[in-house]
């Protein structure tokens, strides 16, 4: 009852993307920030810098470049704390070999990508959505990876919460895609009281030292995790290991770690799979968007009905996992799907995989460093 | 030497299937004995203490030792070791990398790392070559020397690690080698207890993949030249410019008094939180 009392206690602010980002990092629990200035990703370093020495262990640090960024997140997370790094295109591909580090011996942390167009150094301060399969496969070998991706300032927040809960829960790096449309849009949001936010943390261990293993095996696919200087001694490598940590290539053991990795984020599916549903009840044509697109295809859906044409909007705020099964449900009920996305057809490919011939799909992609218009869209829905 | 053993033995993980990955004749193990030696004779508790290592032979040597053990990327081991002195300065970081490891492709964080005097031990294992890929050049191979990769001879100049951190501003920079391991012990009591960043550059033979490909014949030979060739500071003074040029000089080159980054960091963070 108290938490209903207290339910008022909410702040409006006025904020870019890029703020409501570190907003939802300080709610989360985040103490630690390490990175290197990229536009259109500053925002977040800067006011990091200023907000985190004010907290309790707060620590904020420009590295030397984006793989120091990462590398000290990872020594941060190690040591207990909550820790998260941001960059854009160019800093995201030189941070990808320590992603799969990470994904492998299972390290959590937030890595915020504002995707601008590129490739190289393209154009930095124009958007982009053209990081998305570099999220999901960027780094070498077969890993998961949970991809995020917000469209408005307040998920900006929200998903930055979520993304640090999805890390601590599964021990794993969790990427939040942005572009720099959402990153750069200062609208009014609301701080939520952070009583009515489900906070995560990782699981400690509680068992004597001698007993721990940093990689067991159990129903949950997850280990505790104990901060560096606990007492719990163990070992972190890169390499392929075996339950304690040491390196291994014995095959037994090495398919075991692999498999274990990819059921510990797909046995949790529907807790990580996040879409939103606008008019979908009754549509028959379906547009699938993410980021900053999906706020010009809501528009696009309102304006459709208004000409007689029952569609509908299926937002994906999680891209990986993919979230096949909302999708699939869309592509069973409607006759076209219109997926509209500023790259040349990244989440396409995934909605086509899964298609089977069950829908029309209507790619409409856009990569000249401009949004793609509700008018766009539109006349996607109506033309075909 | 039997007691020696047994505080080695204190140390090591007896769960981990050895024998170790070192060659016979390597200098790593010496190091590793040495590190061990220091660390009880500074009384620091294993918990508090935490090896992170790069990639190549050096980055195998946290795995044996009953310690927070971190084995990182290549080239990569001070960003990790600076998140964690940052996040929990009760802990005592001894990052080990190799000549290539921290300053070939980890120079530019070995360089930042010195500048901003983050607390944290660095120790440089320079075996002049690329041991574990197979005898490759480095960037401290000599000039004029062999390897896989130079088959007619090094024609670049080589690093002086050494001087390189001391014009990077590391606050405790020292040289020595695997043949003083009795110095090599204090050294790293030293360095470890230092405030700011220290370096100790600590030349260990490799001669499986160095040695064979440049006339020592056998590792005896290696470490006999090893021996004659570097000579204490004092000594090397002394020496003429022409014997200069081939001795590498040990001993201690910088120590300032200082602060380490992180406790600049807390000091700002207790003043604007109006701590004491």
């Amino acid at each position: 009852m108290a938490a209903r009392s207290r339910r008022n206690k909410t702040t409006e602010i006025f904020a870019l993307g890029n703020e409501a980002v570190v907003e939802g990092a300080l709610i989360a629990g985040g103490t630690f920030y390490a990175g290197y200035p990229i536009t259109p990703s500053t925002e977040i370093a800067e006011e990091m810098s200023s907000r985190l020495p004010h907290l309790r262990g707060g620590v904020f640090i420009q590295m030397e470049d984006e793989i120091a960024g990462l590398g000290a997140v990872i020594g941060a997370s190690l040591a207990g704390r909550k820790a998260m790094t941001a960059t854009s295109g160019p800093g995201f591909s030189l941070m990808q070999e320590h992603i799969g580090y990470a994904c492998i011996t299972e390290v959590p942390l937030v890595l915020v990508n504002v995707m601008r167009a590129g490739p190289s150094t393209g154009m930095p301060t124009n958007p982009a959505q053209a990081d998305v399969q570099q999220a999901r496969w960027g780094t070498h070998g077969d890993h998961p990876i949970i991809v995020l991706s917000a469209s408005d300032v307040q998920e900006c927040l929200r998903l930055t919460v979520t993304a640090f809960n999805y890390a601590e829960k599964y021990r794993t790096p969790v990427i939040l895609l942005l572009d720099e449309v959402t990153a750069h849009t200062r609208e009014k949001i609301s701080l939520p009281d952070p009583e009515d936010i489900n906070i995560y943390s990782r699981l400690t261990p509680s068992m004597p030292p001698e007993w721990y293993m940093p990689y067991e095996d159990n129903m949950r696919g997850v280990a505790a995790m104990p901060p560096l200087g606990a007492g719990y001694r163990y070992h972190v490598t890169g390499l392929i290991h075996d339950d304690h940590g040491y390196p291994t290539s014995k095959p037994r053991e090495v398919e075991h770690i692999m498999h274990r990795l990819f059921r510990k984020i797909d046995q949790f599916f529907y807790d990580i799979q996040i879409v939103d549903e606008t008019q979908c009840e009754d549509a028959e044509t379906c547009i699938i968007a993410y980021g900053c697109v999906a706020r010009s295809a809501e528009l696009a859906v309102q304006q459709a009905r208004e000409r007689g044409v029952r569609a509908g909007l299926l937002k994906l705020k999680t891209l990986f996992p993919f979230p096949r099964p909302a999708v699939e449900k869309m592509l069973r009920q409607c006759s076209s799907v219109v997926v509209p996305e500023m790259n040349m057809g990244q989440m396409s490919r995934e909605i086509k995989r899964v298609n089977n011939g069950q829908s029309k799909i209507l790619t409409l992609n856009r990569v000249d460093g401009q949004i793609i218009t509700p008018g766009q869209i539109l006349s996607k829905i109506l033309k075909g | 030497m039997a007691k020696v053993t047994q505080l080695i033995h204190n140390y090591l993980r007896h769960s981990k299937r050895f024998p170790h990955v070192f060659c016979p004749g390597c200098g790593h193990g010496i190091v590793l004995g040495s590190l061990i030696r220091s660390i009880d004779s500074m009384g620091l508790a294993k918990d508090d203490v935490v090896l992170v290592a790069g990639i190549g032979c050096s980055g195998r040597i946290p795995v044996y030792v009953d310690f927070n053990t971190i084995h990182t990327t290549h080239g990569r081991a001070l960003t990790f070791a600076t998140g964690i002195k940052l996040a929990n300065p009760r802990l005592k970081v001894i990052v080990v990398m190799g000549d290539g490891d921290a300053l070939s492709i980890g120079g530019n964080h070995l360089i930042h790392a010195a500048r901003r005097n983050i607390g944290v031990t660095a120790l440089v294992l320079n075996n002049h070559i690329y041991g574990m890929t197979g005898g490759q050049s480095s960037c401290t191979t000599p000039t004029g020397s062999f390897s896989t990769t130079t088959p007619f001879g090094q024609l670049e100049d080589e690093f002086d690690i050494s001087r390189v951190a001391k014009v990077c501003g590391a606050s405790f920079v020292a040289r020595t080698t695997v043949m003083q391991a009795s110095a090599m012990d204090s050294l790293i009591s030293e360095a470890v207890m230092h405030p700011g960043f220290g370096l100790v550059e600590i030349l260990s033979p490799c001669h499986t993949q160095y040695g064979r490909k440049n006339r020592f014949k056998t590792c005896v030979d290696m470490y006999k030249w090893l021996q004659k060739s570097s000579p204490p500071l004092e000594k090397y003074r002394e020496l003429t410019p022409e014997k200069q040029e081939k001795a590498i000089a040990t001993g201690i080159f910088e120590k300032k008094d200082c602060e380490g980054l992180e406790e600049k960091y807390a000091r700002m963070r207790r003043n604007l939180r109006g701590e004491r």
